[in-house]
């Protein structure tokens, strides 16, 4: 690689990156990182995870310029930025329908680990760090839902609020603390805010130390076997910058479909009622990046185990790398569990439609069955699957199976 | 130090090594101190403010309110129901077998006048307030209040019968100013 020309021949970059190594840091991590080269399309949700970040840095900046964050105010300060300020309806729709395609991104990107095995030594700590930030982008997205102040703003606050006050002994402490008041009020829209803008600069930190721990384990690939030596491996840039771009531009046809087709299709039109604190909706749902870990609380009749089955279904990943026994990563080479995860994959999916119907008939059954099927499929599948399942032989190498298919 | 401990010397090594131990507890334990006194104005800083637990108490004129008629009114923020009980509703509260409710407590002791039932509208389950103050709202299966939210049922003395909520609703503390109005808080 020296041969091609780099910022780092310039005198003057390598003065600076002699006494600061910025430079030559980002070049390692950014261009010269040697990247599986069989990396496929479900590998471009990183980097738009990473983009939408900055999306929603970015607008949620300029919204702050003309939000209210006080009951009396609010709602009529994002009515002004949807109404008078200049692009403030644009600048707003951004942000309100990038929440949901910040999820999409994440979830695919979820599941794209679950597939692939990319929990599995040695990316242990790198899986955590990805959960603790879908705990984050959870926290922060329940907290910018609750600014605009509207009905589902108000009772989805109070719903998720009273949620720890099922804990024992220190529950009704909890929720006091997080509302700053006997119900939610003003102190607890100001304290969401203030927590609203900082959360996701806490969330660029985790972004940084799960992107150090990648560059230290390295990427996972389909196929799941480690690279065996640089034939397997192409650098970061131009590859991977050019397929990750491309991958933006692709993304940006479907959110901008929301933005500027369907703005509202993804939110409740109770959330342009005025908060009212006297009156519960006849529905209450949270939004849809919610709903199977709000369906998983109500099919349980009881409000503690509810509510840890609820948490529970989350904090179950961190332990997946112990919960899977299978030696092989990728489903690719795993007929059974490859099964099992399109179960589960459809069960997280009937999940979502139950917990946005209300808990009664076929709906309240329907998350019954995918809440016990939910933690079957990590307490007693994935054990017991990685023990009796033989998997199919493994490539030798990553190139391997291109070259004799080349060969053919 | 290392001048005044005898290089060589176990003794003086092991001396050096004790003092240096208990100096880092030392300085390890003042640090936390001091950085847990410095968290605690913070965390104490989020519980409710003065002016917020001043918030004054509400009268209440009860005078207007018919037979089997309810109203709410704004307590601390939240909703609390006022409900003039029939004698029926009365008779249905008190004569329940205590067994037979999640969180026993007989009506005598969540009325200060059995005709006058005072609770706090906030479903103990996670927060919604419940319906039944309205005429032809649903009251639930046992003729009190029913929360839509995830299908918690109360009956004629705000007792949770059946549903996910594990408690009563809650009681305030009030007194009767005079024969038809009371002060809450
Ligand atoms: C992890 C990144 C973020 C997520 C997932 C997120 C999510 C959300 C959501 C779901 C809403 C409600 C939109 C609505 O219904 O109107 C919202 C509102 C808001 N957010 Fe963010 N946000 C993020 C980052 C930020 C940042 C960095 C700021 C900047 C300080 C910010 C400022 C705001 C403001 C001022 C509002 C209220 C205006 C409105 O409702 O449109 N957000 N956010
Ligand atoms: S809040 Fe009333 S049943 Fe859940």
């Amino acid at each position: 690689m020296s041969a091609t020309p780099s910022l780092l021949d310039n005198k003057l970059v390598k003065w600076f990156d002699q006494r600061l190594p910025i430079v030559s840091t980002m070049h390692h991590a950014g261009m010269e990182y040697p990247t599986p080269k069989n990396l496929t399309y479900w590998w471009n949700f990183g980097s738009l995870a990473g983009f939408m970040l900055v999306v929603m840095m970015v607008t949620g900046i300029f919204l702050a310029m003309h939000y209210t964050p006080h009951v009396d105010y609010a709602f009529a300060s994002v009515e002004r930025i949807m109404r008078d300020v200049n692009y403030g309806w644009l600048i707003r729709y951004i942000h309100m329908n990038g929440g949901s395609m910040f999820f999409v991104v994440v979830y695919i990107h979820v599941f794209r680990g679950l597939y692939y095995g990319s929990y599995k030594s040695p990316r242990e700590v790198l899986w955590w760090l990805g959960i603790v930030i879908l705990l984050l982008m959870m926290a922060t997205a329940f907290m910018g839902y609750v600014l605009p102040w509207g009905q589902m703003s108000f009772w989805g606050a109070t719903v998720i609020t009273n949620l720890f006050s099922a804990f024992p002994l220190v529950g009704n402490w909890i929720v006091t603390l997080l509302w700053g008041g006997f119900s939610v009020d003003n102190p607890t829209l100001n304290r969401f805010f203030s927590l609203h803008y900082l959360l996701p600069f806490v969330i660029a930190a985790v972004v940084f130390l799960h992107i150090w721990a990648l560059h230290t384990t390295k990427s996972n690939n389909p196929l799941g076997i480690e690279a065996n030596g640089p034939q397997d491996t192409i650098p970061f840039h131009p590859y991977y910058t050019v397929k990750d771009l491309y991958g933006i531009g692709v993304f940006l046809i479907f959110y901008s479909l929301f933005v500027f087709f369907a703005p509202n299709a993804l939110g409740d039109a109770a959330n342009y009622i005025p908060a009212n604190p006297l009156q519960t909706p006849p529905h209450i749902v949270p939004e849809w990046y919610f709903l199977p870990y709000y369906a998983i609380l109500r099919s349980i009749p009881n409000k503690l185990l509810g509510v840890l089955a609820m948490f529970g279904s989350i904090l179950i990943l961190f332990l997946l790398p112990w919960l899977d026994t299978s030696r092989v990563r990728s489903a690719r080479f795993r007929p059974i569990y490859k099964l099992v995860f399109w179960v589960f994959v459809i069960c997280c999916v009937a999940l979502t439609w139950a917990g946005g119907k209300p808990p009664e008939g076929l709906a309240l059954w329907v998350a019954r069955i995918g809440t016990i099927y939910y933690f079957l499929h990590f307490l007693v599948f994935m054990p017991l699957i990685g023990w009796f399942e033989r998997p199919l032989a493994l490539p030798k190498s990553i190139s391997a199976p291109v070259l004799a298919g080349g060969k053919a | 130090m290392a001048d005044t401990a005898k290089p060589g010397s176990a003794a003086g090594v092991h001396d050096d090594a004790n003092r240096r131990d208990f100096l880092f507890l030392l300085t390890g334990a003042a640090g936390a101190i001091g950085t847990a006194s410095a968290v605690w104005p913070l965390i104490s800083s989020m519980n409710p403010a003065a002016d917020v637990l001043a918030l004054s108490s509400t009268e209440v004129n009860l005078a207007p309110v018919q037979v089997g008629q309810a109203i709410t009114v704004v307590w601390r923020g939240k909703p609390v129901f006022v409900r003039h009980r029939t004698p029926e509703e009365i008779a249905s509260a008190e004569k329940v077998n205590l067994k037979d409710l999640p969180d026993p407590k007989p009506d005598s002791e969540r009325v200060k006048k059995p005709e006058w039932l005072i609770v706090v509208g906030v479903c103990t389950h996670l927060g919604c307030v419940p319906l039944g103050q309205k005429l032809g709202d649903p009251r639930g299966d046992y003729g009190g209040w029913f929360c839509p939210c995830h299908g918690s049922h109360y009956d004629t003395s705000g007792r949770i019968r059946k549903g996910p909520a594990p408690a009563n609703l809650a009681v305030p503390g009030y007194t009767f100013v005079t024969d038809t109005s009371i002060r809450i808080g």
